[in-house]
């Protein structure tokens, strides 16, 4: 029923005429006989919008919305200045095709220029990409630009995020890299190990900060440690943390990837996301995907386009630095209008208002009877552990309304608190905590 | 214009946050300077993107006939739909309970794409396209591995293929084996037959191709293929000439990757998101990669193309190859007297290839100058030299949402660039004109990358 054709029955037999077909079926004559469908699709008849309208929302009706969340482990939940969405569902930013006509793409093509600015800014990095499908595929990336003749291996800290690492193998099991998994201590990666288990020959070693645990990794003398072993320091961030904490740039990595979730995009179930990526000058034509630059036109007006596309595999085909074509534009402007609307103080605040929040709870969950799990330094997510069984406790907080933490496994669980989170609200997941443990909390 | 960091004062910044309601806590490990990102009212924000939004070709600026791209319209009600709150505001790790709405899409999508494909299994999480490849060429590569046939290491990608085909191959890492395609611009059977043998993985074909031609070879391709051991990709790019006519399952395919950003209506975004899903049949299931990216794919994206898939139906997804078919071919005809197409005589199906080849060298026109000239005439440019096997190519996909009276304006604008091109070469050539900017310096953009913004302190 529903259709979107404009064409009517007799418009439509007035161009088959001009064309001269007697119907649809001579377009079709090429198309062998006995494969074609003879009785159409096996599907429903079409339905019309307010039908369509109705049984999707019945969908979403199904999904429940958490009031509060204490969860992250990958994804996080930030509030979404107005802006951000007024501009980004603009119907021009939402419809257009990817910027390779620049003449009529300045708009597309200067937003991410900005938005490479930004992340460049973000990570202390030179060059960042118009993006990646998420952070884990940018992490997964990062390998294939530190592969050359004499260096081979993909070498990764055990307290990156499991799913990220999940992908990574995913990435390597198709070029043929071998992945090699550091082992942690403590809750950090092992330095010691580190030094053991990368050789000489090794192309990269992927670490996260903070990481899966929410711990902050020492990442400088982490990076010192690849360097001797002559292997590139992949870092693989969060952004938010970026408002506040010392840059990849700084620390000296090579590369660094995220993914920029949350920079004010929804959490969505999962996706969209973004894989952001940026390095320095060294390895700028080995970065994959899209790269805007700066350059003038015929009458010397600024004016940008997409560029060193010979990296690309529209012009090298199977010798491209990635497959990758379309990207997550629409979230990297996301994030650069995020990142605008926040300015360098917001995001700061943004930043210390979840480690200042994460800590409070986290004081907050030991007086209702939970261990910390690790003693290191953590920005805004740590580990707890029980003597409870975890299920117990998040069911507890469900049945409030409130999206407990990560179970890590039967008496664990990773715990994240962002600006979204109350003090009230941290309060009372407490008390609801405490009720599970038997222990009593004194009202703060 | 100015650019974002060009705006604004020290200091200013909007009002979003309250003040911490808890005791400030510093952790170690300060960054020594500030990010220097914009600083500016939110006035200044909203009429910035308000400018950059007037330098940008939408879908609904006017024809955006990208061959190959399918632009066609992008239903409102999609995005009604992907901003519900119980689809946006979901954490990816919710307990299964609470997400039964979204295992529903998921459900109700994968079972739609797979009778559209006449696959038996599907994975969404593909991001965009060439994901989608690589995320099939894995399937094949564990197919092979499982069986202990680890001899077929190559993928066989015909010369008119998509630049993301053999790259996405390598990727998975195989070698490329190319095969050149007939005069017709069809698989040479004889040359493919020459190619497949113990080491053939697969074949990755696009049906129609990228000329706008269907294969009606298909069967005898795909079972070549099969005899030898390998196995078939079909490349969805196309499906819009064929939905609901015929399925990839049906002419002996494998493996399938769709395009929901370009078939299923959901918008290109400036770029992406958008989803690549693969589907493949029962006896590959166990082969499908489980994680190609995080969660479930770009879910939103998703949600969009069901509501599409629900408002069209099975008739509905049929009518949208007709009109598409005949968009094309209507369109082709009103300037085949002007246009050389890329194979004369042929069938084209959603899109055609003209040729601008003769009048590049006969007075200098070029297929750049006629792509350039549309945007005068308020059309976006159609696909330009691709297939990489046709010289001075323009590629036009009309799609089958524009009405009549846009194919004859388009029709009427292109007659009269040639019409000028014929008398004025230089006017055509210094195209385009009404545009805020001219063509810019692309070998300079390449040679000394500005990927920044240079800021004055620097």
């Amino acid at each position: 029923m529903g259709s979107f054709i404009p064409g009517t029955e007799k418009e439509q037999k007035e161009m088959l005429a001009a064309i001269g077909a007697g119907s649809f079926d001579d377009l079709f004559t090429d198309v062998p006989e006995d494969v074609r469908l003879k009785n159409g699709l096996d599907l429903p008849e079409g339905l019309s919008e307010l039908e369509v309208s109705r049984l999707v929302r019945s969908m979403a009706a199904e999904n429940k919305v958490f009031d509060t969340i204490f969860r992250g482990a990958g994804a996080y939940w930030h509030y979404i200045p107005s802006i951000v969405r007024e501009v980004t569902t603009n119907e021009k930013f939402v419809t257009a095709y990817t910027p390779y006509q620049p003449e009529i793409s300045q708009g597309v093509l200067q937003s991410i220029f900005e938005y490479q600015t930004m992340i460049c800014e973000l990570t202390g990095m030179d060059v960042s990409n118009a993006s990646v499908y998420d952070g884990a595929t940018a992490a997964a990336e990062a390998a294939a630009m530190c592969a050359d003749r004499k260096h081979t291996g993909y070498y990764v800290s055990a307290t990156v995020d499991p799913k990220v690492i999940d992908v990574i193998r995913t990435y390597c099991y198709g070029s043929g890299t071998e992945l090699v998994i550091i082992p942690e201590k403590d809750g950090l990666t092992d330095l010691e190990a580190l030094k053991q288990t990368v050789p000489d020959h090794a192309a990269a070693v992927l670490f996260q900060q903070p990481n899966y645990y929410g711990l902050l990794e020492p990442a400088k003398e982490l990076i010192e440690a690849i360097h001797e072993k002559d292997a590139k320091a992949v870092m693989s961030v969060n952004p938010t943390t970026l408002g506040y904490l010392e840059t990849p740039g700084e620390l000296g990595a090579d590369i660094a990837v995220g993914e920029g979730q949350p920079l004010g995009i929804d959490m969505a179930w999962g996706g969209p996301y973004l894989g952001f990526m940026a390095t320095g000058q060294k390895l700028e034509r080995k970065l994959p995907g899209r790269i805007i630059g700066q350059t003038e036109d015929d009458q010397g007006r600024r004016a940008f386009v997409l560029t060193l596309q010979a990296r690309e595999q529209h012009i090298r085909r199977e010798k491209a630095s990635s497959n990758i074509c379309s990207n997550q534009a629409l979230c990297a402007l996301t994030a650069a209008v995020y990142l605008t609307a926040m300015g360098p103080e917001g995001l700061r605040d943004v930043a210390l208002q979840c480690a200042s929040k994460a800590h409070y709870f986290r004081d907050r969950l030991v007086e209702a009877g939970l261990t910390v799990k690790y003693d290191g330094e953590f920005f805004n997510e740590f580990v707890t552990v029980s003597e409870i069984g975890s299920e117990e406790i998040l069911r507890a907080l469900q049945e409030n309304g409130i999206l407990g933490g990560l179970p890590l496994g039967d008496r664990e669980i990773l715990w994240c608190a962002t600006e979204m989170n109350t003090r009230e609200d941290m309060d009372r997941a407490a008390a609801i905590v405490a009720g599970v443990t038997g222990k009593e909390v004194s009202a703060k | 214009m100015k650019l974002i960091f060009e705006r604004g004062a020290e200091g200013r910044r909007l009002s979003l946050l309250p003040a911490c309601d808890v005791p400030e806590y510093r952790p170690a490990g300060e960054r020594k300077n500030a990010p220097r990102l914009p600083e500016v009212s939110e006035t200044e924000i909203s009429r910035h993107y308000s400018e950059l939004e007037e330098q940008i070709f939408g879908i609904n600026n006017g024809f955006l006939p990208l061959g190959s791209c399918t632009m066609k319209y992008n239903p409102k009600v999609n995005e009604q739909m992907a901003s519900l709150p119980g689809f946006t505001d979901i954490h990816p790790l919710q307990p299964e309970e609470t997400v039964q709405g979204c295992r529903k899409v998921i459900g109700k999508t994968k079972e739609w794409l797979c009778e559209i494909t006449g696959m038996d299994a599907m994975t969404l999480q593909p991001s965009a396209g060439a994901h989608g490849e690589f995320t099939g060429l894995l399937t094949i590569k564990k197919y092979h591995e499982q069986r202990g046939d680890t001899a077929r290491t190559k993928i066989i990608v015909p010369d008119s293929a998509h630049g993301t085909n053999p790259a996405s191959a390598a990727m998975a890492g195989f070698t490329i084996v190319n095969v050149a395609s007939t005069e017709e611009g069809l698989v040479d059977l004889q040359a493919l037959r020459e190619a497949v043998g113990p080491d053939t993985a697969g074949l990755m074909l696009t049906n129609p191709n990228t000329l706008g031609l269907f294969d009606h070879n298909i069967e005898e391709i795909t079972s070549i293929v099969h005899e030898a051991g390998g196995l078939c990709y079909y490349d969805g790019a196309n499906l819009n000439a064929v939905i609901g006519v015929v399925r990839p399952g049906d002419m002996g395919f494998d493996v399938v990757h769709l395009n929901l950003h370009k078939t299923f209506s959901t918008p290109h975004a400036c770029g992406g998101p958008g989803a690549g899903p693969v589907g493949c049949k029962a006896f590959l299931e166990d082969c499908l990669p489980e994680h190609v990216r995080t969660y479930e794919g770009n879910f939103l994206v998703i949600v969009r193309a069901l509501t599409y898939l629900l408002m069209l139906g099975g008739s509905g997804l049929t009518d949208v190859a007709h009109n598409a078919v005949l968009n094309a071919n209507y369109l082709l005809s009103q300037i085949a007297d002007c246009y050389e197409p890329s194979c004369e005589g042929a069938h084209y199906m959603h899109e055609f290839v003209i040729t601008m080849e003769q009048m590049k060298k006969e007075n200098g026109v070029t297929a750049m100058d006629i792509a350039k000239s549309l945007m005068d005439y308020g059309i976006h440019p159609p696909t330009m030299y691709f297939p990489l096997i046709v010289h001075e190519a323009l590629m036009l996909e009309p799609t089958e949402t524009e009405p009549k009276e846009m194919l004859d304006y388009v029709a009427a604008s292109m007659r009269a660039i040639y019409q000028k091109a014929l008398e004025d070469p230089d006017y055509v050539k210094s195209a385009p004109r009404t545009t805020r900017i001219g063509r810019p310096d692309e070998v300079r953009a390449a040679r000394k990358p500005v990927v920044k913004y240079e800021f004055p302190e620097d």
